[in-house]
């Protein structure tokens, strides 16, 4: 395959609202089911193990009419939540057996319930991912939440899940955020080689693919980045950070990238890098799952920043990826990230990193705006 | 003759008194200070210790009532906060940046900050923004979800877990050790206050109603969330008891002849608190029964603190408030108060600062349109920014709303 045609193929992926893709997957395995999992972060390992299929919720972009949800979500809430709200009330979730969702936002928390009231035909859960990593009893928490999860899904699956099926999902998983590890690597070091719009669209992908399909995908378009010819341009290097869980429009990331910027580090589609290294299996791999969960480092708005700061955290970042400035881009309403963008701006105040606050929402459709304000950031910064 | 009339109001305005005459003095004496939540406090924990309490969000609608909020939202949204995030914060931020002076005099700094993750997830973005202020140690209790109609064993058991560790803490920064005793002695204490509040919201299943289950509950709530332990706290629902025992003998209620009985559902506007009230008031409305003074605890169906279990009902008691359950448990809950207090429709008061109350309202909203048939208002204004609180909107609704129920009513009869 050349990579325009990936690329064509993962945006066909991407628009498809209608789950057509999980449909066809379904098809292809009969029996099996598939469970929609919300932002940011969720345990798809449980999902995969129970042989289903773990498909990835990322709103519904400015691709749908918004007849149903607004009636249901007051207009001071973010678009992702009443995005999915009208997916499933136009019918698009009829490919799903189920929707998980975790403690990441009250609103999340509270769309959750709204979900399993107004579509009976779903099963519904709810995971808190544990906040205090610091407790001696928080792995034996966590593994006990997890395998309420597990037991949950092989209800829905008439099935059970052994620890040789959760092991092997693990590894599968780890090969799958391995790949995407290196494609960061790659964009951080040839950003022109790689654009943040393809990055995104590659992983994007990942929301509605088997996962080892995925991977095979993720890895085929690597092999080919590194025979694509480019000269690197003269723009900044920048952090984009904030955009966590609801999905700015990849219009937008261009927007960014054309206005003088490479974006080399952000947090988009977190949750599927949010184990930065493997999961080691020691024999039990759900407690392998919790332990992974609990140590590793990643930090974002939506788990308590302790024991590293999280602006402290974001500066040192930004200076891994040496980077020129710092883009705090977050969706409009999203008050986890609000918050964090006090703190944020001090911390890169008082580290002399330039910065800009974006704000976006899913049904944006002109751009001007924040070109120019980027376009005015950059100048900033190269002429200062 | 009326012996007991307003000795809530007036005990509760001693009790504060004293309450926060001795928060301010704290510092200078060098006594140990913790800042709390109200939902999932493990208030009897920390007083074992001999910490002086604060609660930001008392001192928030406090700012509220007294009409002061505006200008701290002001200050913290120059530096900085979204005039999109929750108003109770901006409030605090603000008085911390003005630091601590505010309307009751002077706020003494904390020793420590317990974080209670139990209710909604500001409550985390708050306390973080508060450590790095004050730069004291943050613990998190990380009080799991009620998410579904049985809490785990495990769930508990992580509680514990973490109150002994913060227990572990509280000794480091008070120097002191706790007695095991005098924790028992708290939470028997607690659970007397307890069973008291319940039976003075349970006053408002008569009818006429002798309380506004509302309007007169969420002050008479104060200090069953922040005095519980104490002998005061039970005197205090003694009297309240009292007085609404005396009102029901002599026919006196919260307003002068009860028209309709109605649910509500989220918090209340503070800074427009009685301009509220009036628009139900004009109307015959009593609240019988509401969910807001449900938040630092649901006590109504058996929920005690144990001295025979203190940590674990600690524990349990922290994840039962209000805000921690799920949509479900807490439309399952409403239900109950429509039937138990005889409700005549639900009023739904979404408020812009809380997504834990108001996501879902709407959706409750429907539910008990369509599937109990039970009228059902929708209105909208903050609890605590000044600025979203539009009267003559709200009066346009509220009046309608009244008007299409007795209208209803006398074409039954
Ligand atoms: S965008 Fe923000 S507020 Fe909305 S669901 Fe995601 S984390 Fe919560
Ligand atoms: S008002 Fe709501 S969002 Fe704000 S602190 Fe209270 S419970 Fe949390």
């Amino acid at each position: 395959m050349l990579i325009a045609e990936i690329f064509d193929r993962c945006r066909a992926l991407v628009d498809d609202t209608d789950l057509s893709t999980v449909a066809a997957w379904k098809a292809a395995h009969p029996g099996a089911k598939a469970i929609g999992c919300f932002p940011v972060y969720v345990p798809t390992e449980l999902v995969h193990a129970a042989g289903m299929l773990p498909v990835g919720l990322v709103g519904g972009g400015g691709h749908i009419e918004m007849d149903h949800a607004d009636s249901l979500v007051q207009s001071f809430v973010c678009s992702i939540s009443r995005s999915t709200l009208e997916l499933g009330m136009t019918g698009r979730f009829r490919n799903l057996d189920g929707l998980l969702f975790p403690s990441i936002c009250d609103v999340a928390r509270n769309l959750s319930g709204m979900c399993s009231r107004n579509f009976p035909a779903l099963w519904v859960d709810y995971i808190h991912l544990p906040q205090n990593r610091a407790s001696a009893g928080v792995v034996d928490y966590y593994r006990s939440e997890l395998a309420r999860v597990q037991v949950g899904l092989d209800v829905l699956a008439g099935r059970t899940t052994t620890f040789d099926a959760l092991a092997a999902s693990i590894q599968a998983f780890n090969q799958q955020r391995a790949v995407l590890r290196d494609l960061h690597a790659f964009r951080r070091s040839f950003p022109w080689l790689l654009s943040t719009e393809e990055l995104h669209l590659l992983t994007n992908a990942g929301s509605v693919l088997d996962v080892a399909e995925h991977t095979n995908l993720l890895q085929e378009t690597l092999n080919l980045l590194s025979m694509r010819k480019g000269k690197p341009k003269d723009r900044i290097r920048v952090l984009l950070e904030g955009a966590f869980c609801e999905q700015p429009p990849l219009e937008l990331m261009k927007a960014i990238e054309e206005a003088g910027c490479w974006i080399v580090e952000d947090d988009l589609l977190l949750g599927r890098r949010w184990l930065a290294t493997d999961v080691t299996l020691n024999g039990d791999p759900l407690r392998a799952l919790a332990e992974s969960y609990v140590r590793q480092d990643t930090v974002s708005s939506v788990r308590h920043e302790r024991p590293r700061r999280r602006a402290d955290s974001l500066v040192e970042r930004a200076r891994e990826a040496r980077v020129d400035g710092v883009l705090l881009c977050s969706a409009k309403f999203c008050e986890p990230a609000l918050f964090d963008q006090v703190l944020l701006r001090n911390a890169l105040e008082q580290a002399g990193i330039p910065h800009l606050a974006l704000e976006f929402e899913e049904k944006m459709g002109v751009f001007e705006t924040p070109r120019t304000q980027v376009e005015t950031f950059v100048e900033s910064i190269l002429f200062a | 003759m009326a012996l007991y009339q307003d000795l809530g109001r007036n005990l509760q305005k001693d009790l504060l008194a004293k309450w926060y005459g001795d928060l301010a003095l704290a510092n200078e004496r060098k006594e140990p200070v913790a800042y709390l939540f109200v939902s999932g406090n493990v208030e009897e924990l920390l007083q074992a210790y001999g910490f002086h309490l604060v609660y930001p969000e008392i001192n928030a609608l406090q700012c509220g009532i007294k009409k002061a909020a505006g200008g701290f939202i002001q200050k913290a949204e120059e530096a900085g906060y979204s005039s999109d995030v929750c108003g109770y914060v901006k409030n605090d931020v603000g008085i911390a940046l003005a630091g601590g002076k505010w309307p009751l005099g002077n706020l003494p700094k904390p020793d420590l900050l317990v974080c209670t993750y139990a209710g909604c997830t500001t409550y985390m973005k708050w306390f973080e923004a508060l450590a790095q202020h004050f730069e004291c140690p943050l613990f998190v209790l990380d009080v799991p979800f009620v998410r579904d109609e049985d809490v785990p064993a495990a769930d508990i058991a992580y509680v514990v877990t973490q109150l002994r560790e913060l227990s572990v803490l509280c000794q480091a920064v008070t120097g002191r050790t706790l007695s095991e005793e005098r924790l028992r002695e708290l939470v028997r204490l607690s659970a007397e206050a307890e069973d008291l509040w319940v039976r003075v919201l349970e006053m408002a299943k008569r009818r006429p109603s002798p309380l506004d289950g509302f309007f007169e509950a969420v002050f008479f709530m104060a200090p069953i969330n922040v005095l519980r332990g104490t002998p005061e706290c039970v005197a205090y629902y003694e009297g309240v008891l009292r007085e609404m025992e005396e009102r029901v003998s002599l026919g006196i209620g919260p307003i002068p002849e009860e028209k309709f009985r109605v649910v509500l559902e989220g918090p209340p506007p503070w800074p427009h608190f009685r301009a509220f009230w009036d628009l139900f008031k004009r109307w015959g409305v009593t609240c019988v029964a509401s969910t807001y003074p449900r938040v630092g605890g649901i006590w109504d169906w058996g929920m005690r603190h144990d001295p025979e279990r203190p940590w674990e009902s600690i524990a349990t008691h922290a994840m039962n408030g209000y805000t921690n359950w799920n949509l479900a448990r807490r439309q399952a809950m409403m239900r109950r108060f429509v039937a138990e207090y005889h409700a005549d429709a639900l009023v739904l008061h979404s408020v812009k600062s809380c997504r834990a109350f108001s996501m879902g309202m709407a959706d409750t909203r429907e539910l008990f349109l369509r599937e109990d048939r039970l009228p059902a208002l929708f209105i909208e204004s903050d609890l605590a920014d000044p600025r979203y609180f539009s009267e003559a909107q709200l009066r346009t609704r509220v009046d309608a709303f009244f008007e299409a129920l007795e209208h209803r009513r006398s074409a039954r009869v």
